[in-house]
């Protein structure tokens, strides 16, 4: 399901599968898009970040473009104790492999792959991001 | 420190493309002549080529190199170096003066954060400035490249550092008549391109730099967002259009105007070095 902001239409709500993780997207070439969802982060129940809330950056191929500071998306993903993943869905390849990316991080939010939790698996992601 | 004005006056009211440059190995400061001379013999040997020439004009190309004390910051900065091309017509040399062609200027204003840890035989002139046609800026710079192994980069300016340029150069004082602070967005994925340009008085925008800024001489990134924050609401509160979603392309004011392709215009004497300060700082991170 793709949204452009939270929160999401409460009609639908009794035809809404429960929601196992979450995508927060970034371009790096809008300073409106990291407003967008500054503010959608607030409607957002605090249990889902406990491993359940991603950043995905994308249009860091551009580094002439961007209008953001890593820096300052590096801080909102401590600030929210989420990983924080950097992407170029311009480009096919990185669109491809990001999303098998993310559909294995969807796998295990959904506890489809044993000996892995949402939470630790954040952990492990927010680790080897820091070294 | 204000430079001299007569010899930086040069610098001033003239589309300058800019380069970041790496150390020059071996350069040295008393053999200009001969590297001019050095220069002349090899723009001669590519246009036997055939290239570096322009169509139709048969010039005799002059080379002239000479240092520019006066645009330095720190003890520790190299003085500039001024390239110039310049040609006298074949047809009346003795009355026409010489009409410049191409100019270019390396430049390191308080570039310590690089010259500090240089070992002795590299210099350090991070900046480089060109005015004039491509093929002599691509001659001139293989000839550079070749002769002190350094390598030359286009400075591109990025939308957050052209936010940066458009918040300081908004706040400096100028007098009454200066011209309006200009930003100009492109607006992407649009079957036909899109620019937008927003002019702001620039009594106002100082006026609104003036109650944002807290330390005079200091500026924040927090400051900086800020500043263009209202800039982007009170546009959307008018036009209904998020300029926060669009790419700042370029931003004039009367101190300085830059395009984020890396062209910029120096406008204004008493600024110079300040806005050359914070383009040697762009071209020192693009090196490093």
């Amino acid at each position: 399901h793709i949204a452009t902001s939270l929160p999401l239409p409460s009609e639908r709500d009794h035809l809404r599968p429960c929601i196992d993780l979450i995508v927060f997207v970034i371009d790096i070439k809008s300073k409106f898009s990291l407003k967008n969802v500054e503010a959608s982060l607030a409607y957002v129940d605090a249990s889902f970040f406990m491993g359940k809330v991603y950043f995905l950056v994308t249009g860091v191929g551009r580094v002439n473009c961007c209008s953001i500071e890593t820096n300052a998306v590096c801080k909102l993903g401590e600030a929210y104790c989420s990983p924080v993943l950097f992407c170029e869905l311009e480009l096919e390849a990185i669109r491809v492999t990001t999303a098998q990316r993310l559909l294995r991080v969807l796998q295990i939010c959904a506890g489809l792959v044993p000996g892995f939790s949402a939470l630790s698996f954040s952990l492990l992601m927010r680790n080897s991001a820091d070294d | 420190e204000s430079a001299d004005p007569q010899r930086t006056a040069l610098l001033l009211r003239k589309a300058w493309t800019l380069y970041s440059v790496t150390p020059l190995y071996r350069f040295h400061r008393s053999r200009l002549r001969e590297y001019a001379r050095l220069l002349s013999a090899f723009i001669a040997a590519e246009r036997q080529k055939g290239l570096a020439v322009e169509v139709g004009v048969e010039l005799d190309i002059k080379v002239a190199l000479s240092s520019l004390p006066e645009l330095q910051g720190s003890q520790q900065d190299q003085p500039a170096v001024l390239v110039q091309l310049s040609s006298r017509s074949q047809a009346s040399p003795k009355n026409s003066e010489d009409k410049i062609l191409w100019s270019g200027c390396f430049c390191c204003m308080y570039g310590d954060d690089l010259s500090e840890n240089m070992p002795e035989d590299f210099t350090c002139l991070p900046l480089f400035l060109a005015n004039g046609a491509e093929s002599y800026m691509s001659v001139v710079g293989n000839w550079f490249q070749k002769t002190f192994d350094c390598s030359f980069r286009r400075l591109a300016i990025s939308p957050f550092n052209l936010s940066w340029m458009v918040a300081m150069w908004a706040g400096y004082k100028v007098d009454k008549a200066a011209s309006a602070v200009e930003l100009v967005f492109s607006v992407p994925r649009l079957p036909q391109p899109l620019d937008i340009s927003y002019a702001i008085h620039p009594e106002d925008a100082k006026a609104l730099w003036d109650t944002i800024q807290k330390t005079p001489g200091e500026i924040t990134q927090e400051e900086v967002d800020v500043f263009m924050d209202c800039l982007y609401s009170h546009f959307h509160r008018h036009f209904k259009i998020r300029l926060s979603a669009t790419k700042l392309v370029k931003v004039s004011t009367a101190i300085a105007s830059a395009h984020c392709d890396g062209i910029v215009k120096m406008l204004h004497s008493q600024y110079l070095s300040r806005v050359l300060m914070l383009l040697t700082e762009l071209a020192i991170s693009q090196i490093q």
